[in-house]
């Protein structure tokens, strides 16, 4: 059964995927399928959480292959969220996706992509190897390509070539990574790196192998000074591919930060202190950037950028808060901006144009789509009692406690930054008229199903927040897991040997 | 062996690397599957590949063969980057179809235009009548 669940994230949307490829041709099997699939993902994440959450670490070799021959899978707490908050984020973009695919082509090619692309993100999460976590990064790669042109138009391709050949750079550049660090040390498999690590006598040729490893990581998760791609182009693709991209596709390289750095340096040290100096200058170039912008996909673009600098703030601290923190962040982002990207897509709908000068006239029409856009607006910039409260206070005590007092300046220094800009597009498209006046606002009825979505995720956000107790414990157990990551090195320990 | 394998990684590197900065689109994506293929190599390499044996084992003398790993994650590589740089020509081709731009630079641009109006932006389309601001 716990084998079984260990490969879930990974069969499911990979069935789902080759069912779909099967049925291409009956659109409505195609989205039943992608749906139920990922219904099931989803319920899969909740049970890993479930397990998690009680203590227990799934581990195991594909093929039945021992350690470090074979490619090793571990699902432990923070695993086992990332995998149960992208199928939510998955099913929500179908959702969204079901309500707006008027173009049938386009609508089944989506179903099609998105489980190829949570295909690849689940991979990701539950590998503890290096060349298959290259494999997986991928199939999500080549998923999101296919997803980022989708629709066709000048504007989507010319972005998708910038897209194509950046992602394709920082492949290249994790691929030679892994091959360097196999030459100098011997191993793919996480678990016995970090044994060789923490052993204190690494071959010299290791480390610098790992830190280009970390640029690589870098360059997918949009940390300063390599985040250019994305505001460049995540503006240009359909709404909810923007979403779910925004949602979950940084955040699978700022897990894979987190998953290596935190194996590899267990005590305070160099990648520390580099990542630490980047995570503060994520937030503020990202958010100053944002303040920039006058669409509301741009803006948003921005923050993820800024947002990011966050977790990896987090992770730089290296303290069990902190670690903790970075976790909850996690995963209070992925549920927050993703639902921004649908809102920001909804209102921009309505009014004809995602440029604010053309956009406005929501709140006397549509009191309810503004009050889904405050919630996870004012939980980004980090009001009580919302989740983004929590996460930015755990981050910035942990700062405090770590003597960092700068690093929790320039953290609400941002806060207060991003509040400005979420106050601008609030101002902007929701509170005065709209320039061509209220006749302009083109209201239908057929989005019922993405309503449905956003109104959930801002529940969870409101959720999260009133009831941080629970997850904040959560986070901290899993902030405890990756300061003492068992499952990985038991394979290799003296004693242990599997 | 071992030194040709790293001169020629080196100077494939350097010449897609090259590629990769240049203005001109169609070597961009030249240039990643140049550049890609000497990272292939370089793995190839750094994996302590010895040229001119094979990855078998004889019977009875183990000592002969190559290490197979290297060469089993470059052969996944190749797939890899080979179906991706189709996937790249493609994108190419249909980009000059669309527009005949053909440098990194009018790419930029047209990415940099405001958003179009929503009808002209969700499905096929290419935004005329909205003027790049210079």
């Amino acid at each position: 059964m716990n084998q079984a669940l260990l490969v879930a994230p990974v069969l499911i949307p990979l069935c789902s995927l080759v069912l779909a490829l099967l049925l291409r041709n009956h659109l409505s099997l195609v989205r039943a399928l992608s749906l139920g699939g990922t219904t099931l993902l989803l319920a899969v994440g909740i049970k890993l959480v479930w397990l998690a959450a009680g203590g227990t670490v799934l581990a195991g070799q594909v093929g039945g292959w021992q350690a470090p021959f074979g490619i090793s899978l571990v699902i432990d707490r923070l695993s086992a969220v990332m995998i149960a908050i992208s199928a939510l984020i998955g099913l929500v973009t179908l959702l969204y996706g079901v309500a707006r695919d008027s173009d049938t082509r386009v609508g089944r090619d989506f179903h099609l992509f998105v489980q190829g692309l949570l295909t690849g993100i689940g991979g990701a999460f539950i590998t503890a190897d290096i060349f298959n976590l290259y494999v997986w990064f991928e199939v999500l790669l080549i998923a999101s390509f296919a997803l980022m042109a989708l629709g066709g138009g000048k504007r989507r391709l010319a972005g998708s070539m910038t897209y194509v050949a950046l992602n394709l750079f920082a492949t290249l550049i994790f691929l030679l990574s892994a091959g360097l660090v196999y030459g100098a040390s011997g191993t793919l498999n996480m678990g016995e790196l970090a044994v060789i690590m923490r052993s204190g006598e690494a071959p010299a040729g290791v480390t610098p192998a790992l830190l280009l490893m970390l640029l690589s990581f870098a360059i997918k998760a949009a940390l300063f000074p390599v985040f250019g791609w994305l505001p460049a182009t995540y503006h240009v693709a359909l709404t909810a591919v923007s979403a779910m991209f925004a949602g979950l596709l940084t955040k699978v390289g700022v897990y894979a930060l987190i998953r290596l750095v935190t194996l590899l340096w267990p005590e305070y040290g160099l990648p520390h202190q580099l990542l630490l100096w980047v995570a503060c200058a994520t937030m503020l170039v990202g958010v100053l950037g944002a303040a920039a912008q006058t669409e509301v996909r741009r803006i948003l673009s921005f923050h993820i950028v800024s947002q990011v600098g966050y977790m990896v703030l987090g992770l730089a601290l290296a303290t069990p808060l902190a670690l903790a923190g970075a976790v909850f962040y996690l995963i209070h982002h992925i549920v927050v901006k993703a639902n921004l990207f649908f809102i920001g897509g909804v209102a921009a709908r309505i009014c004809g144009s995602e440029r604010l000068a053309d956009m406005g006239g929501l709140y006397g029409r549509l009191p309810w789509l503004a009050l889904l856009f405050a919630i996870p607006a004012l939980s980004l910039a980090g009001i009580p009692p919302l989740s983004g409260f929590w996460a930015k206070f755990l981050l910035v005590k942990a700062s405090l406690d770590a003597a960092a007092w700068w690093a929790a300046g320039i953290a609400l220094l941002t806060g207060v930054f991003t509040l400005l800009s979420m106050n601008k597009i609030w101002n902007e498209a929701f509170l005065k008229a709209h320039p061509k006046g209220e006749a302009a606002l083109q209201l239908s009825t057929k989005s019922r199903a993405a309503w449905l979505g956003m109104a959930g995720l801002a529940l969870l956000t409101v959720l999260i927040g009133l009831g941080a107790g629970p997850l904040i414990d959560y986070a901290i157990a899993a902030a405890e897991q990756l300061g003492n990551p068992e499952a990985y090195l038991q394979p290799f320990s003296p004693a242990g040997g599997a | 062996m071992e030194w040709l394998a790293a001169i020629t990684t080196g100077g494939l590197a350097g010449l897609g690397l090259w590629m990769l900065l240049d203005r001109n689109l169609k070597r961009v994506v030249l240039g990643v599957a140049v550049l890609g293929n000497a990272i292939n190599l370089g793995v190839l390499t750094a994996g302590r590949f010895i040229g001119e044996r094979a990855a078998f084992v004889e019977a009875g003398n183990s000592a002969a063969a190559a290490n197979p790993l290297p060469q089993a994650l470059v052969l996944t590589a190749i797939v890899i980057g080979f179906s991706l740089f189709i996937f790249a020509l493609a994108l190419l081709k249909r980009t000059r179809e669309l527009h005949g731009d053909k440098t990194t630079d009018s790419v930029s641009a047209i990415t940099e235009q405001p958003a179009p109006d929503w009808h002209a932006g969700e499905h096929e389309a290419d935004g005329t009548g909205v003027e790049a601001r210079r």
